[in-house]
């Protein structure tokens, strides 16, 4: 198992340099060069400060040291400092030389956003296994068909619409949720209990878009692998014990038919994490996506490139969770793994 | 084809993607207003039974920009899966024909693709270029090839070590006749059903983009950027954001069905479940 999950690990690295070379050629679409861009926003910006700026990207070096250069940087998880924030460093918090600390603009979002996706991850999970449970129990029957059709919809539903529709409905008709930010004006002056609702209330509509886009796909697999699994030798065998339906699907069947959903769990992590853009920038939450969304209207390269390796790497971390869980809950694999 | 029609929801699919397709043809002779016809005398006004769908902040006809709207997401859908499955067909069939170190490259390529989120690569290629409908299509097709490489790979693989292409390759055929008499004929229908649901995806993509201001720019009409004024006026104008978000919803709606019907009547297997 541990052999496994080095070698696991170890792959990591390949990929992570095949994203360092992309993320470098997106860099290279620039129009002239990112310090045109840092100009526009300081127009006092003098030829000589420019000149600066490009030595620190070794602008003026051959690019294929450029390239080496922004592995290296990417190795050391240091994407520089924002252009439009006054120079907020990307990632990760400095100090300057009077000992004030600022905080890194990842490091401020990324929580938010991690906390967002790891809620809806659970609301899938709830809502989306009963689902396709039922909707293999009770094939072709009237349960199932309407768990199809709401599939269906699911799969078809714009998120950003949708989010609309109840922005208006709870938030503007009936004012039962609030639909911007994480928390009321005034709020940091209420109870810690009173505080930790309000926040909760402002979660209620993100969380719930996010994990609308995800239902769909993981109800369908859940039914359509329950189904395979349910007409296996075994479960003839299990029936035929005479053991009782309810320990034949859930003791027996449901496991295994959970087995290839942690890998879908992994694999739906990028979907997830994108589309905290449209989410976050609906609802004005301080997050990744919202960070990335006006990275993207200021053209604030550092912060764009900051976030997109993130995003990868953060993939990338889910894959190989999902993988080394796999391995550990399917002794077949395991077993595999350990020769 | 018998078997596409006997179920009914391919055939809502079918319906609902050939209205569509001809509400958009014939945009210029449905449409009851100029879609950029602004008028400040109608502005924000509700369903009527002059304005069907409604008026925009600007006065515009909600149901003119709507016509002029599905020509944008069914061309952006149209061009930017063709490209990616053009570029799908291409690294696919390489990797399963040739194998050896070269597929070795092109899967890692593809993993290397499906690591970064789709929704950040698109956006960071658009903040490099500037947000235009061409930028979009390409942009949309250069991210999403890789679900058509892998497929046509397996497809190739699978039929590359069957009798007729070895027996093809006996007689003397040449790699490029091979691939494209033999093997891509035989894997068309599972690259024709992935290509309408990625139309299907594309659109839903675009809209979204659109959206958030980075897509389709106003004053051209594209059903993202009409919800954008829904936004804006949510608090007045539902109507704005209502009728949008449900074209896309059963465009999106269509594809899908059409795709999975198609799906199922040549893949028995699947139908079964």
């Amino acid at each position: 198992m541990l052999k496994y999950i080095i070698k696991r690990f170890l792959w990591m690295i390949p990929m992570l340099i095949g994203i360092s070379l992309i993320s470098f050629f997106i860099m290279q679409l620039a129009p002239g060069d990112i310090t045109t861009t840092e100009a526009n926003f300081n127009p006092k910006a003098s030829e000589e400060s420019r000149q600066k700026l490009r030595a620190m990207y070794n602008l003026d070096k051959p690019i294929i040291v450029q390239y080496g250069l922004w592995l290296k940087r990417m190795a050391t998880l240091d994407f520089g400092n924002s252009f439009a924030s006054h120079q907020r460093p990307v990632f990760w918090q400095s100090k300057d030389k009077d000992g004030n600390v600022t905080l890194g603009m990842i490091q401020e979002a990324l929580p938010i956003t991690l906390l967002i996706n790891v809620l809806s991850l659970a609301l899938i999970i709830m809502i989306a296994l009963p689902l396709g449970v039922i909707s293999a129990l009770k094939q072709n029957q009237f349960a199932d068909r309407a768990i199809t059709v709401f599939v269906f919809i699911g799969f078809a539903i714009p998120g950003f619409w949708l989010a609309l529709m109840l922005m208006y409905w709870t938030g503007v008709q009936h004012q039962w949720l609030p639909i911007s930010g994480l928390q009321s004006m005034g709020s940091e002056h209420l109870s810690w209990f009173s505080q930790t609702i309000d926040f909760i209330r402002h979660l209620i509509l993100p969380v719930f878009i996010s994990a609308i886009t995800g239902l769909a796909g993981i109800s369908l697999f859940t039914r359509n692998g329950m189904l395979e699994v349910l007409h296996q030798d075994y479960i003839t065998t299990a029936r035929s014990k005479g053991l009782s339906e309810n320990r034949v699907v859930y003791g027996h069947a449901l496991r295994n038919a959970l087995l290839p959903l942690i890998t879908l769990l992994g694999l739906s992590i990028p979907g997830l994490i994108g589309g905290s853009v449209i989410a976050e920038s609906i609802f004005a939450i301080n997050g990744m996506g919202k960070l990335f969304y006006d990275a993207v209207l200021m053209r604030d390269f550092p912060v764009i490139m900051g976030i997109l390796t993130i995003g990868a790497f953060l993939t990338l971390i889910g894959n190989l969770l999902a993988d080394v869980a796999y391995a550990w809950a399917d002794p077949r694999v395991r077993r595999g793994v350990m020769q | 084809m018998k078997k596409i029609f006997s179920n009914p929801l391919t055939i809502a699919g079918f319906v609902i993607i050939a209205s569509i397709m001809l509400l958009a043809l014939f945009a210029p002779f449905i449409a009851p207003y100029d879609p950029d016809a602004i008028d400040v005398k109608a502005i924000l006004l509700g369903p009527s039974s002059q304005h069907f769908m409604g008026t925009d902040g600007l006065g515009r006809d909600v149901f003119s920009r709507m016509l002029y709207g599905a020509r944008i997401s069914l061309l952006v859908g149209f061009v930017a899966v063709g490209i990616a499955t053009l570029i799908g067909i291409v690294l696919g069939a390489i990797a399963g024909f040739y194998r050896g170190w070269v597929d070795t490259v092109i899967m890692r390529l593809v993993d290397v693709m499906l690591s970064i989120p789709s929704f950040f690569l698109i956006l960071a290629v658009i903040a490099f270029l500037t947000p235009s409908i061409w930028n979009i299509m390409i942009v949309i097709g250069l991210t999403s090839w890789m679900g058509v490489t892998r497929l046509v790979r397996a497809e190739f693989l699978s039929l590359r070590n069957r009798e007729f292409v070895l027996a093809a390759q006996t007689l003397g055929a040449k790699d490029f006749r091979l691939i494209f008499t033999h093997l891509l004929p035989n894997s068309l229908t599972p690259i024709i059903v992935s290509s309408i649901l990625g139309i299907g995806s594309a659109v839903l993509l675009e809209s979204g983009l659109s959206f958030l201001g980075l897509g389709v720019q106003p004053p051209q009409a594209s059903w993202g950027n009409i919800l954008t004024d829904g936004k804006i006026y949510i608090q007045f104008a539902w109507w704005l954001s209502l009728f949008p978000g449900l074209a896309i919803l059963i465009t999106v709606l269509g594809y899908n069905l059409l795709g999975d019907g198609l799906r199922d009547a040549y893949n028995p297997r699947s139908s079964q479940h």
